[in-house]
């Protein structure tokens, strides 16, 4: 088992750097250099562009880039940001709670109500509720979420003020409020973006599970349940689903990124301070050293997590673990 | 006398894409008395498997029994069973036993939770009690050092051993009637008298009736009292098994015998029976052996019910009419 | 009939299959006819009168901001959208496909070189990759987005391919033109190829829905399609200001997106159970 981990670990790391190396080569692809870029944007004096060259190494050869790029990233140190002038992680430990909190909660309820919806779909295949969900499902999944953002936004938002649409609180609320009206405010305000984003990758969650539900139904053991008189809530949950997880396990590792990184579009049209949203401002603002950043924590977070799914299923799977 | 198990008349249909439905189980009737071990043999395609399946309203969809069909245990109606009722009778009346072990048994869960399932179940016992009767069926079907393989998972077992804990499974609760389906046919030939050897002692041992499923003739004789062969969704011959085997007389099931090779007689050519098995969805008018049957003649276009040749031995066939053939 | 021809014939017949190319077809008619029958998108007969118009009979789908009317800047933008959906799919169908087949049959090294590669190039979330990528080279004409978002876009593919050229390979039938001294590439191209079709052609058509989506989030960013090509993401961003005053503004270059990409996944659904009939 020992040596499995090390040997995973090994993989996961050799796949990361490899990730590195490929956004290294997309920056260096471009035409120009960084300093280049940034002199087009606005007029600076030879020592700043003596200065900033040095920082951003572009004087180097481009291997002494590539390890220094490296060494930095093993460090923590993701550059600094162009627009804001502040070190990139730093930026990026900022935005993350918010981003944890959208993203957890999006998660949370996928992995909850997208489950149950599955099972109960593939028990109940082909009737007018499978079709039903079905069909809202195939909607969701094919609707941009910065549009679904919007319209939500506006209807319920700004039409009908049922909830605010932008932002994480209200800033008119004073920090010495009560804890819990703060709470309620921050609930308030996640209602539109969670909404959103659930709406939009809800279908995916469903149909997965479906799926493999539906897989694994069809199995001779679930005869063998059956006939030795189990009841059929146990046989769909204890029996059948035991089964059918596994799929969503890999599933989930390959969410646990958006739990981080957030949705880009939906940040940015509810303007929720989390790393989607940055990740926005930065694509807008060129601001290349932040995208990075955001870029290699998402990289990060999904040779990661592929990692503990697979230690998820050898602990779950017992033909994996006692093989 | 009631017996313990009653079919009559029983269909089973299936839809054909396009054009109705087809019936792979067609009129089948039979009973079985307490002790009593019946074998149904027929190849694959004969819809003895589906047979089995009904007994316990287990007919995969879109499959369904047919109105008209009877399937009655003791004096309950099994197809008129609905919810918790029918859920009582598996594995508590009928217990069952599955063709292919490895794919038959939960993968993630222990094999003693899967035979303690089934015992609780139906029997108002604690978790402990359940796991020791568990561990009692181990010892039962003669698995050795049942302590330690009660928390083995299935994939660590070997197929013979698999297969014993099926029968424990089937076991569990109980049951007055055990159906095998195959119980045999995906093991090593070596391990196949093992597995019999266990069936035959259980079922003495529980007093129970026994539903034998099976293709080959050779696990029937000496264990089955009596034997109904099965061909194209219809019993084409029964009668006590040591008749059956003296005077085989349905022209099918004189095909089977003669195609079994035997190690002892004269060495000649293999004699199969010609032709194939025709597909559920085209079954031939009249007599469904007759495209294959060497002795079909212009009766044969008629479909033949099951005719007597002795008390206790009928067979589908017209032959019947002339003399024992 | 080849399998392919079969699959392709079943996935016409499925009610989903017939809803989406309908649609498709539909619109694909109409970004054609445009300019014959609709008002040219970049006309604007009343430049002050006409902005913001609420839909009616002689802008069934309104004006916009600019007084253009917005039917004819829907369908026009389907041109571009679907244009670079197209292309882009193209890209990433061919590269996958060479990949693939370069892993799946040549093996070794270079397969676990190759893979490798993929594995890492996976772990960058595509809308990422694009990003960075376009924040780097800023505005770039839409071509140079077909490729990239094109280029980004392979990856899956070629572990799919690989996966079906290491079912395929073990089959006789190739085999036997080994055994003949068929060249390598007569057998990737004659032999490999056409069995992995299907698969691959599933694929395509799902990864249809996907760039839709791209392009038209990229083209909310500011950073897709550049004005003045009209594109649906592009329409939307416009469409923000005047949200709450003119939201047909928005409401309909959405539904476009949402009806194109409908269709596409159902088409590739269809497909994908006529490949593959044990995924129902």
């Amino acid at each position: 088992m020992g040596l499995w981990l090390a040997r995973r670990a090994v993989q996961a790391i050799i796949t990361f750097v490899l990730a590195l190396t490929l956004l290294f080569v997309l920056m260096r692809l471009a035409p120009g250099d960084p300093v280049q870029r940034l002199e087009g944007e606005r007029p600076m004096s030879p020592q700043e562009i003596a200065r900033l060259r040095q920082r951003f190494g572009v004087d180097q050869p481009i291997g002494r880039q590539y390890q220094l790029f490296l060494g930095g990233v093993a460090r923590g140190d993701l550059g600094t940001s162009i627009e804001y002038n502040r070190p990139v992680t730093t930026l990026l430990r900022e935005r993350l709670p918010a981003t944890i909190l959208l993203g957890g909660t999006v998660i949370l309820v996928n992995f909850t109500l997208g489950i149950w919806l599955g099972v109960r779909q593939a028990r109940r295949r082909g009737s007018g509720e499978d079709r039903l969900l079905t069909a809202v499902s195939l909607a969701g999944h094919a609707m941009p979420s910065f549009w679904l953002a919007l319209i939500l936004a506006w209807l319920v938002g700004v039409r009908l003020r049922w909830l605010p649409s932008a932002g994480l609180s209200d800033p008119l609320l004073g920090a010495d409020a009560p804890l819990l009206a703060r709470a309620m405010d921050v609930a308030a305000h996640l209602v539109l973006p969670a909404l959103t984003l659930i709406l939009v990758t809800l279908a995916g969650t469903m149909r997965f599970q479906r799926g493999a539900m539906l897989e694994v139904l069809r199995l001779p053991y679930i005869v063998t349940a059956r006939a030795k008189g189990v009841p059929e809530m146990r046989v769909t949950w204890r029996h059948a689903w035991r089964n059918a997880v596994f799929p969503m396990v890999t599933l989930l590792a390959l969410w646990l990124p958006l739990l981080v990184t957030g949705s880009v579009f939906v940040e940015a049209v509810f303007a929720w301070p989390g790393l989607g949203s940055l990740a926005a401002a930065a694509a807008g603002n060129r601001d290349y050293p932040l995208l990075m950043g955001v870029a290699i924590l998402a990289g990060g977070l999904l040779v990661g997590s592929s990692m503990v799914a697979d230690l998820a299923y050898a602990a779950l799977d017992p033909r994996v673990r006692l093989a | 006398m009631t017996h313990v198990l009653e079919v009559k008349d029983l269909r089973i249909s299936f839809p054909v894409e396009g054009a109705g439905r087809m019936y792979p189980v067609d009129g089948v009737s039979f009973s079985l008395d307490r002790g009593e071990t019946l074998a149904l043999v027929g190849e694959s395609g004969s819809g003895k498997s589906l047979t089995s399946l009904a007994l316990l309203r287990l007919v995969p969809p879109p499959g369904r029994i047919e109105a008209g069909s009877t399937i009655t245990l003791g004096d309950t109606d099994v197809l008129g069973l609905q919810g918790e009722a029918l859920r009582r009778i598996r594995g508590k009346r009928i217990g069952m036993i599955f063709q292919d072990p490895m794919t038959s048994l939960n993968p993630v869960l222990t094999v003693g939770d899967q035979i303690s399932e089934g015992v609780r179940a139906h029997l108002p016992v604690s978790r402990r009690e359940a796991r020791d009767r568990a561990l009692h069926l181990l010892q039962e079907v003669g698995i050795p050092d049942p302590v330690s393989r009660l928390d083995a998972y299935p994939h660590q077992l070997s197929g013979g051993m698999r297969q014993r804990v099926m029968i424990a499974i089937a076991l569990s609760a109980e049951p007055e009637i055990l159906v095998a389906d195959e119980p045999t046919t995906a093991l090593d030939v070596t391990v196949q008298a093992q597995i019999l050897e266990v069936l035959d002692r259980l079922r003495a041992s529980h007093g129970m009736a026994v539903l034998l499923i099976t293709h080959d003739l050779g696990i029937v004789a000496g264990r089955a009292d009596r034997v109904a062969v099965m061909y194209a969704g219809q019993i084409v011959e029964e009668a006590r098994t040591p008749a059956l085997f003296a005077h085989p007389s349905h022209p099918y099931t004189q095909g089977l015998f003669a195609s079994v090779p035997r190690l002892h007689g004269p060495v000649g050519r293999l004699r199969p029976i010609r032709g194939n098995v025709p597909p559920p969805s085209a079954w031939p008018s009249g007599c469904r052996f007759r495209p294959r049957c060497p002795q079909a003649f212009d009766k044969s276009e008629t479909m033949p019910p099951l005719l007597p040749l002795d008390p206790e031995h009928r067979m589908r066939c017209w032959l019947a009419e002339t003399d024992r053939s | 009939m080849s399998p392919l021809g079969a699959a392709i014939r079943a996935a016409a017949r499925d009610p989903r299959g017939r809803a989406g190319l309908g649609f498709l077809g539909l619109l694909l008619l109409l970004a054609l006819l445009a300019p014959a029958v609709l008002p040219d998108p970049a006309a604007q007969p009343d430049p002050l009168g006409a902005s913001n118009l609420a839909p009616s009979l002689l802008h069934p789908f309104g004006t916009d901001p600019l007084s253009r009317d917005l039917l004819s800047r829907v369908v026009t933008g389907a041109r571009v959208s679907l244009g670079v959906a197209l292309l882009a799919v193209a890209l990433s169908i061919t590269l996958g496909a060479l990949v693939g087949v370069a892993a799946g049959y040549l093996g070794g090294a270079v397969d676990t070189a190759l893979m490798r590669l993929v594995d890492g190039a996976l772990a960058i979330p595509r809308l990422f990759l694009l990003l960075l990528v376009l924040a780097v080279w800023e505005r770039v004409p839409v071509l140079t987005l077909v490729v990239f978002i094109g280029a980004t876009g392979w990856f899956g593919t070629s572990r799919l391919v690989r996966a079906e050229v290491l079912r395929i390979r073990e089959e006789s039938f190739i085999r036997a033109a080994e055994a003949l001294g068929a060249p390598r590439r007569r057998i990737i191209f004659r032999h490999l190829l056409p069995n992995a079709l299907g698969p691959l052609l599933v694929a395509a058509t799902l990864g249809v829905g996907d760039v839709i989506l791209v392009e038209a989030g990229l083209s909310f960013l500011g950073l897709g399609v550049q004005p003045p090509t009209p594109s649906w993401g592009g329409m939307i961003l416009d469409a923000k200001s005047v949200l709450v005053t003119a939201p047909w503004n928005a409401i309909f270059p959405g539904l476009a997106i949402l009806g194109t990409v409908l269709s596409a996944n159902l088409v590739g659904d269809a497909l994908r159970d006529a490949v593959d009939p044990g995924s129902a």
